[in-house]
């Protein structure tokens, strides 16, 4: 089967308007406007731009692929094409390169609305057949929202004052005690991955159970999350117990956790690591677990720490448990699926409780949004199947 | 629940679309009302919109702060209510392993394709499995719960007479008692524990939610579609009986996929000869003594795959 031919066996969109006798400029109007873009057929996308240009590729971050891919212009025409197969359910984001008179310059696909933020700004998005984007990460006007409380936390560790914002779920009554998850780029979480929607959503549904949510802003990030004891020493000296002092919390290890994405993962995993059996609760998604059996982990001088680590982790004859419960999720089109892969096998070695989830997607919120309900209402389940108000 | 209730009502959720209020007005009753909100936990005494819905004639018992002072009053009823909850607990691990083989086995049936005459037979049999797996683990949780019963005899407990005759007291001048929902082990591990079917008899019973799956002769957890695991739904515990031959299904509309009749049909079948009934926002289902009626027009699951209106 090529790319030429869905699975079907019915021609592409692509392929009958290279079939076309005609390509004027009404016939090329006439084929975007029946299109949405890219074109999924099957496990076939077909991306498109329009436009006068020298070159048009496709950027992306599907590791396994050239991340840089030339669209190929339609004879006569300015309509550039390019087909790729990819797994179904996938959801990739992208940009298109444009090089016009010697410029080069990053941008949005013009024919296709779909788009996803990031702290780098946005870029176009394309949905395979199959994926969905989950209903419990829209807002929903039955789920009373919870509110976000900013407050600024001094810590010796760190040496200076961070800044926290504090999730409290809609019901919060100092009465019922509930759990404590402190989350890696809280604010990017909230912004990127709806953090907050799902969190009102997952709580109102009773898939997990009213919790206070701790959302780190970090200083030095690629300092503080790079596997650095005073980082894990803010997090289980400091914040979590001035919270325990001043909220209604658990105060157990299963009522605590710890959550992060790429770096904040192995922010999460390295705490739970300086302090063994604080923290109950773990969630690692797309972790930048950066090792290397022999020679260079190639993540640069930055990992260096991260893979001191993750190196010692794994060389360890005996790793030990660090928490109780870790899910873990990956995605298939990251480059960090090899390092967390290889991690897996040496956490579920510790006896430790592991749930891992692979989903055809990148390393991007949108992906680890779309794994939140599954992890949250595993570490945490809710009283779902008890609660019927 | 031996005889003397007459009448129940089961409404719909309350919190979105609160018809209490009305349905109780329209009972012509007066008189205190009784509350029965232990299913809100710790939020029990929070109950001052209900107390609005009830025009101010509400008496709650106050069953789960009672429940709180017995355990504090009286240790050993404590560690033995808590050792019968373990071992319910354990009971419920191993009846899940093996309905989830059994449910397994059925829908595997339900999908097999060719001669029916073959089929048909094997299919009724793992649903007789699966309705006797029910059964007996309905019937191991009454055993345990007998002993617990048999040995700590509860309502004759010195910590227990206070609270028994206070609830007794104010129930003596109400006609009418609202069972609110929440969480359904503990609402009916509280009434239970009390002895409030029998303290209640012969008023009119108005409930929602969990409070009409506690009153039910059997309790059924069910979500369709849960964030984890099958969704198979689970025969929990017997109820209190206030009236005979219902499953109640509270937001059924969010909990059930009522749109897939394989698994509409299942449940039906599965729990029949009692009728599952969907209770949405805004539904009203009545026990007279003899028959139900519905002026709302709630559905039931019917054994095609379907949904049938119980008829006014």
């Amino acid at each position: 089967m090529t790319a030429s031919h869905k699975a079907s066996g019915s021609v592409l969109a692509i392929e009958k308007l290279k079939k076309r006798s005609s390509r004027a400029p009404g016939q090329l109007n006439a084929f975007v406007a029946k299109h949405s873009f890219p074109i999924v057929e099957g496990g076939s996308w077909t991306f498109v731009f329009r436009g006068e240009a020298d070159r048009v590729s496709l950027r992306h971050w599907i590791y396994g692929l050239p991340s840089s891919q030339p669209l190929a212009r339609l004879a006569e025409t300015d309509l550039w094409h390019l087909t790729m197969e990819l797994p179904r359910s996938s959801r990739v984001e992208y940009k298109f390169e444009v090089t016009r008179g010697g410029e080069t310059r990053w941008i949005q696909d013009p024919l296709n609305p779909l788009v996803a933020h990031d702290p780098f700004g946005a870029n176009s998005v394309c949905q395979g057949e199959g994926y969905e984007v989950p209903d419990w990460t829209q807002p929903d006007p039955d789920s009373p929202p919870g509110r976000v409380e900013d407050r600024v936390f001094e810590s010796r560790a760190l040496g200076g004052s961070r800044q926290v914002s504090l999730y409290l779920p809609a019901r919060y009554r100092p009465s019922r005690r509930c759990p404590l998850l402190v989350v890696h780029d809280g604010i990017d979480y909230l912004r990127y991955a709806s953090l907050q929607t799902v969190l009102d959503n997952l709580i109102h549904r009773l898939e997990i159970p009213g919790m206070i949510v701790a959302l780190i802003h970090p200083g030095e990030r690629l300092e503080e999350y790079a596997a650095s004891p005073a980082h894990a020493r803010f997090l289980a000296d400091e914040l979590v117990p001035k919270l325990e002092q001043d909220l209604s919390l658990l105060s157990t290890p299963e009522g605590r956790g710890l959550m992060g994405a790429s770096l904040g993962g192995v922010a999460a995993l390295f705490t739970a690591a300086c302090y063994p059996g604080r923290f109950g609760r773990l969630l690692l998604q797309s972790g930048s677990f950066a090792f290397a059996d022999i020679g260079d982990h190639r993540h640069g001088p930055l990992f260096d720490p991260v893979a001191r680590f993750i190196n010692g982790y794994r060389a360890d004859a005996d790793p030990r448990a660090v928490s109780e419960r870790v899910f873990v999720s990956c995605g298939t089109h990251e480059s960090l699926i090899y390092e967390n892969r290889s991690l897996l096998p040496v956490l579920e070695s510790t006896g430790m409780e592991i749930k891992y989830v692979e989903a055809p997607d990148g390393h991007n919120w949108e992906n680890w949004r779309d794994r939140l309900r599954q992890g949250l209402s595993w570490l945490f389940p809710g009283p779902l199947w008890m609660v019927y108000d | 629940m031996s005889g003397g209730l007459t009448r129940v009502i089961l409404l719909g959720p309350q919190r979105l679309q609160a018809t209490v209020g009305d349905v109780v007005g329209s009972l012509g009753v007066d008189g205190p009302v009784l509350t029965i909100t232990a299913g809100w936990q710790e939020r029990e005494m929070e109950d001052v919109e209900l107390d609005e819905q009830l025009r101010g004639r509400s008496v709650n018992l106050g069953l789960y702060r009672r429940a709180e002072r017995v355990a504090t009053d009286d240790p050993e009823l404590a560690k033995g209510h808590g050792e019968l909850q373990r071992r319910v607990k354990l009971l419920r691990r191993a009846y899940n392993v093996r309905l989830a083989h059994l449910v397994d086995s059925w829908i595997g049936l339900v999908g097999l394709e060719g001669d029916g005459a073959v089929l048909d037979p094997e299919r009724e049999a793992v649903l007789a499995d699966v309705r006797a797996l029910d059964e007996r683990h309905l019937a191991r949780i009454r055993e345990l719960r007998r002993e617990f019963q048999e040995t700590y005899r509860p309502h004759e407990r010195p910590s227990m007479s206070l609270h028994r005759e206070e609830i007794r007291r104010l129930a003596a001048d109400a006609r009418v008692v609202v069972v609110a929902g929440g969480h359904v082990a503990v609402l009916l591990n509280r009434m239970r524990l009390f002895g409030v079917g029998e303290l209640l008899e012969g008023r009119t019973t108005i409930a929602w939610s969990a409070g009409a799956m506690a009153l039910s002769p059997r309790v059924v957890l069910f979500h369709d579609s849960p964030p984890w695991g099958p969704g198979n739904a689970e025969a929990f515990d017997t109820g209190l009986g206030f009236f005979p031959l219902v499953v109640a299904l509270p937001h059924a509309s969010r909990r059930l996929r009522l749109d897939d009749r394989g698994r509409v049909g299942r449940f039906a079948r599965r729990f029949a000869p009692a009728m599952c009934v969907a209770l949405d926002a805004g539904a009203r289902v009545e026990w007279d003594g003899r028959g139900w009626s519905s002026p709302s027009g709630a559905p039931r699951l019917s054994e095609a795959g379907g949904l049938e209106v119980i008829a006014a």
